[in-house]
């Protein structure tokens, strides 16, 4: 147990964190925003993951190791993401999300 | 006796026509001439063989000469409704195949001459053997279906030879109308022929001619299903009748025969004047034990009738036209009138069947000095390159053997005694007299009227004014005059084969007689008829002017063909046309096709609007997606809630 702070705080804040990553995802309009507001939302869950292990089971680690997981999935999706937009970057030169449309239909 | 190798007869034009269509850019004209004469005169000669042979070395069997059919089956629909493919000899095909050979290879060789240095030599000898092929196979066709298939190669051919100058508009036009005037005609003899397919379970000529010598009838059965007061196998008669009164040029489907004439004038001769146009006699003939025998012989009743009309209406048209070979074609249509008459008033047995051999005579003789006719005017418009009567006159001077060999078919055609004609017609007359005197009067006029165009005809090219020509005409080369040389010949003496031992209804041959006091009416008639034309153009005078103006309206009538032409276009144009098919048209465009397109319209403007929805963009979807989630969280909470 953390002292003075309960989980309804912590639970607030990864809300919040949550939110904003979904606000800034929809409404970016470069990709490398995008890229970043995923990553806020992966990090709440992160949070949440150790937060909730912490308070139900005090005694055991699985949440704590969950969220190393995420964390290494996170870091390799972002390299694989960054890739894609630097190829992006030298075919069309430009990572606006307006300029990526040309196989929309 | 083994006829398979008459198959070869319509074969060897097909090779030669495959031949030469293939490799026509490669083949020299001079070389493809020689092949398409080659190919015919081989074809001939198998006629000549297979005529001798079925006449003289087979001969009769059981007192009549038997047809002998060979065949094979082509497609079976049922077990006794079937499509058979063979050759069928018997005396009229025979007959038939000695003709069409003969003029065929007379203007085969004639176009060698006409035709040189023309850009579409070889073409023209690919077409006329594609004729000659279908004709051949027209002829010896055993049922009919197979005559149909070869009565529309025959339209096909005469459609491209008509427009063989396909540069020139007229042409095109002309062999437009003649294929659209036939094809209607056609549809007639296709519903006839489902019809008989239907009510008597075939085909063939054989079954569906045999008679019944002892009761008179026919053998064949039917089912007396009857449509407006007649059996329905005489409607399909007269069906029948129709597709060969399109090919015949039997009024009022003759309108196509006159611009066919825009055709190469050796084309003119073969087809238009000596055998495609009398295909629908030969149906006819092929059939005549049905038009006989079904309901005491209506639907004959009817060729007769339309024949003596057709015969007559055309004469009286010839008589006032100024182009050559219209006056040609009329007359030919008048003369095929002639033969449809003479088998309309025949009988079945023996000597009572007269008209029908004198009908088939004719088609003989006319075939012979038709085509002189008409190889003697190209002949003459080769020298002048004119049509028309006006640019020529005094030619006798110029051109000899074409002055004798026209006289000559002149004189067959008026019926001068002991030309082929004469036989031919005195036969004819004596068969309308015996049966119908009406008919007989029309066709006693009718020989007068063909005197007196013919010899108007041969008068004013031969003989009239002396023309002041640019370049003096000169007599054509060898190779033209050989052929009318001989089939002057076979016009002058074809009259002496006694015919009616080897041609008749039922087969078995019969003695004919000349019948003196009608045949010196006829001939007595055909000399007024040339003593008249002696009288109007021997000379250049004004006679025939002055009766012109006298009749006035009438000459006018006949000038322009008794407007039948505009009645057509009246009828189509203005009735059909504006009156009927312009309104469904009309409503097919604004109702039908409107319906179809506003469906799609509206599709588009639907799926315009909505698919900005899929934007492609990720970051919409999950908009959308978080939007729904948010929603779905609140109604859920206010109902957990409540």
């Amino acid at each position: 147990m953390i002292a003075g702070i309960s989980i309804y705080e912590i639970l607030t804040v990864t809300t919040i964190l949550f939110f904003i990553g979904v606000y800034g995802f929809i409404t970016r309009k470069n990709l490398i925003s995008i890229l970043m507001s995923v990553e806020l939302i992966l990090n709440a869950s992160v949070i949440n993951f150790v937060v909730i292990n912490k308070y139900l089971y005090p005694d055991m680690l699985q949440g704590v190791f969950f969220s190393i997981f995420i964390i290494a999935v996170a870091a390799a999706e972002t390299a694989l993401a960054i890739s894609i937009i630097i190829n992006l970057y030298r075919q069309i030169a430009s990572v606006e999300v307006k300029d990526t449309e040309i196989m929309k239909y | 006796m083994d006829i398979t190798y008459t198959i070869l007869i319509p074969l060897i034009p097909l090779a030669v026509f495959l031949l030469l269509g293939i490799f026509s850019q490669k083949i020299k004209p001079a070389v493809s001439g020689v092949i398409g004469v080659a190919g015919l005169s081989t074809s001939a000669l198998l006629s000549f063989y297979t005529a001798y042979q079925y006449f003289f070395v087979h001969g009769k069997v059981d007192g009549v000469y038997q047809a002998i059919v060979q065949k094979t089956t082509w497609m079976n629909f049922t077990d006794t409704l079937k499509i058979d493919m063979g050759v069928l000899i018997d005396p009229i095909s025979i007959m038939m195949l000695i003709v069409v050979s003969v003029v065929s290879l007379m203007v085969h060789i004639y176009s060698r001459g006409y035709m040189k240095g023309d850009d579409g030599f070889t073409r023209f000898f690919a077409f006329l053997s594609l004729f000659s092929f279908s004709m051949f196979g027209l002829v010896l066709a055993t049922n009919l279906f197979q005559i149909y298939i070869f009565w529309e190669l025959v339209g096909v051919s005469s459609f491209l030879l008509i427009g063989y100058y396909y540069t020139k508009p007229s042409a095109v036009s002309a062999a437009k109308k003649a294929f659209i005037v036939t094809r209607f005609a056609d549809l007639g003899f296709l519903i006839g022929i489902l019809i008989i397919g239907f009510y008597t379970g075939t085909f063939d000529f054989e079954t569906l001619n045999a008679v019944n010598h002892e009761t008179g009838e026919l053998v064949l059965n039917w089912a007396s299903t009857s449509f407006m007061g007649l059996s329905v196998i005489t409607w399909a008669l007269i069906l029948m009748f129709m597709g060969g009164a399109g090919k015949s040029a039997m009024f009022p489907l003759h309108i196509w025969l006159p611009d066919a004439m825009e055709g190469p004038t050796p084309v003119s001769a073969l087809i238009h004047a000596a055998t495609m146009v009398v295909a629908g006699v030969y149906l006819v003939a092929r059939l005549f034990p049905m038009f006989y025998f079904v309901e005491d012989g209506y639907a004959l009743n009817v060729v007769a009738y339309v024949g003596a009309f057709s015969s007559l209406f055309a004469a009286i048209i010839a008589l006032t036209q100024t182009d050559i070979k219209r006056v040609l074609a009329f007359s030919t249509m008048s003369q095929i009138g002639y033969m449809m008459l003479a088998l309309g008033v025949s009988k079945y047995e023996g000597h009572d069947g007269l008209g029908y051999m004198a009908s088939m005579f004719h088609l003989f003789t006319h075939a012979m000095f038709k085509a002189l006719l008409f190889l003697g005017a190209g002949s003459v418009i080769h020298a002048v390159h004119s049509n028309y009567l006006k640019d020529m006159g005094g030619l006798r001077k110029y051109m000899p053997i074409t002055n004798i060999t026209f006289l000559i078919a002149a004189l067959a055609i008026a019926g001068f005694p002991l030309t082929s004609g004469f036989f031919s017609k005195d036969e004819i007359l004596v068969a309308a007299f015996e049966s119908n005197k009406l008919i007989y009067f029309s066709g006693v006029l009718v020989a007068g009227l063909t005197a007196f165009y013919m010899f108007r005809l041969y008068f004013g090219i031969f003989w009239g004014k002396d023309t002041k020509y640019k370049h003096a005409p000169h007599e054509s080369p060898i190779s033209m005059t050989l052929p009318l040389m001989i089939l002057a010949l076979i016009s002058l003496f074809g009259g002496f084969i006694p015919f009616s031992k080897y041609v008749s209804a039922d087969r078995a041959g019969f003695d004919a007689h000349l019948n003196y006091p009608l045949a010196a009416v006829a001939v007595s008639v055909g000399l007024i008829g040339i003593a008249l034309a002696w009288v109007f153009y021997k000379k250049e005078n004004n006679l025939a002017e002055k009766f012109s103006n006298a009749f006035g309206v009438f000459y006018k009538w006949t000038y322009d063909k008794f407007y039948i032409d505009e009645v057509y276009l009246f009828v189509t144009k203005k009735i059909i046309f504006n009156l009927i098919a312009a309104p469904i048209a009309w409503f097919d465009k604004k109702y039908v096709d409107g319906t179809m397109e506003g469906i799609g319209n509206k599709t588009v403007v639907i799926s315009n609007k909505i698919k900005g929805m899929q934007s492609g963009k990720i970051q919409d979807y999950a908009f959308s997606f978080i939007a729904g989630v948010v929603i779905l969280a609140m109604v859920f909470i206010y109902l957990w809630t409540n």
